[in-house]
């Protein structure tokens, strides 16, 4: 017995109200970001990631105020992503209650800002986030590059490669997205989470192409990631995460139930 | 009406600790403040932290904070949290090696490279999560709080060479570590009670309700 593998609901918000339909037919709000986290919370979700797809200034104020509302009543490590551009960004955040930023483009445009932000805020408080998609061809070894804007821009940058530096300048956690499976329900990119995890000492979690609970067991036993994150299995109310974690549990996978 | 301190000396995120602590009391006054006097009168005091040692250690003695936490660490309860926790030991071989506050023996030591679980895997540096916590069932903050019950962690050093009295609880990783401490009206703990949900808020709680003296 020890530390337990991490469950990790993702809600995506835009301008404050979570986005891609929410089903739960005992939530009056089904788009309130406060009330959904508030359920993953009672379900025993490990940690809460908000991602912030619009990502606009103005919509900025309405993150801040809704994280300063999930930790008033929600204790259990929060992650927001999207749009942390600045050492200023990543304040605000967690002075409004958050555990760890995201960091994605802005990495990739200045590496030296994943340095700065580990000096002066912890590493243990900055996840940067990587979209990475196969790029070699078949009966070639596997090799992955790093794309941006949802995946349609590529950088040129190998996967793993990138994955080592972050973790060199400072990143205290991994957050992978297979940009091939987002969105698929096929399954995480089983070997991508692998080489990834190989590669680096600090937790790497696994995202992107979740559809069923045995994803989540194999993102854990066969691509070795320290935690799995999904959205629309949970959002959708297909299942509950204590239903994840059950099933977790059976296939001889450590949770915390 | 009872006062509390959370000691705020610039490092990091004391909004959540706040939070928490409002949420198990809401009667008491929760202060999060660099002020000596207020810190000085409070009836409970919270030494949070995260960030590195040095930076901890400097600001402390920068502030003078180090000096008022001494003080209150005479007779008052104080609960130090992760780093906190840390700051309260000899020394840390972090950055180098620094020296700590010293109101507790013992020193701080990097979870070593290699680290594999039984079963062969990979043990990822900072242990990262929720992990079981083995109490020895006399400490007044695990009241309540079942054997084993599992609280949130994040870091890569942790306490060592600790004298086996003030141990109240291991955690491992995959070795024992302790990861509560406790000398007379001093707490300890490596784990966030304040991101440990439940039983994180029990432990606060019971920390509030504790008068230092048992």
């Amino acid at each position: 017995m020890g530390l337990a593998k991490r469950i990790i609901p993702c809600l995506d918000v835009d301008n404050g109200r979570v986005v891609k339909g929410v089903k739960f037919v005992d939530i009056r709000d089904a788009g309130d970001p406060v009330e959904i986290a508030r359920r993953y919370d009672r379900e025993g979700a490990d940690e809460i990631t908000f991602l912030d797809i619009t990502a606009s200034s103005d919509n900025r104020e309405t993150m801040v105020h809704m994280v300063e509302q999930v930790a008033g009543e929600v204790f259990i490590p929060l992650t927001v992503g999207g749009g942390i551009r600045k050492l200023e960004d990543i304040s605000r955040m967690l002075k409004a209650g958050a555990d760890k930023v995201g960091i994605n483009t802005a990495a990739i445009f200045n590496p030296e800002f994943v340095k700065q932000a580990a000096e002066r805020f912890g590493s243990q408080c900055i996840v940067v986030a990587i979209d990475a998609k196969c790029v070699s061809s078949d009966g070639e070894a596997k090799r992955w590059e790093i794309f941006t804007h949802g995946g349609r821009k590529e950088t040129g940058l190998d996967a793993v490669d990138w994955a080592k530096k972050m973790v060199a300048f400072g990143a205290g956690e991994i957050l992978l997205t297979s940009m091939d499976r987002d969105g698929t329900k096929i399954g995480f990119d089983l070997e991508l989470t692998r080489a990834i995890s190989d590669a680096v000492d600090v937790p790497v979690i696994a995202s992107g192409g979740v559809g069923s609970l045995d994803h989540l067991a194999e993102g854990v036993t066969q691509g070795k990631a320290d935690a799995v994150l999904a959205a629309s299995i949970f959002h959708f109310a297909e299942f509950s995460i204590g239903e994840a974690k059950q099933h977790m549990q059976a296939k001889g996978i450590e949770v915390r139930l | 009406m009872a006062t509390v301190a959370v000691i705020d000396y610039g490092m990091g995120n004391l909004h959540s600790i706040e939070k928490a602590l409002k949420s198990v009391s809401p009667e008491s006054t929760i202060q999060v403040t660099a002020d000596k006097e207020l810190i000085l009168s409070a009836d409970h005091i919270v030494f949070p932290g995260v960030g590195a040692i040095r930076d901890c250690m400097a600001a402390l003695r920068a502030s003078g904070l180090d000096e008022t936490i001494k003080q209150v660490a005479r007779d008052k309860p104080i609960l130090g949290i992760c780093i906190g926790m840390q700051a309260l030991l000899q020394h840390s071989e972090e950055n180098g090696g620094v020296d700590c506050l010293g109101l507790l023996n013992g020193k701080v030591i990097k979870f070593p490279k290699g680290l594999k679980d039984p079963a062969g895997d990979k043990l990822k540096i900072p242990h990262m999560g929720w992990n079981q916590v083995n109490n020895d069932g006399k400490n007044p903050l695990f009241q309540g709080i079942a054997q084993n019950e599992r609280f949130y962690f994040v870091h890569s050093y942790h306490a060592s060479q600790v004298d086996t009295a003030i141990i109240s609880a291991h955690s491992s990783y995959p070795d024992d570590f302790p990861c509560a401490l406790q000398q007379k009206n001093i707490l300890a703990v490596q784990f966030h009670p304040e991101k440990s949900q439940h039983a994180g808020l029990q432990l606060l709680k019971n920390f509030l309700n504790w008068d230092g003296q048992s």
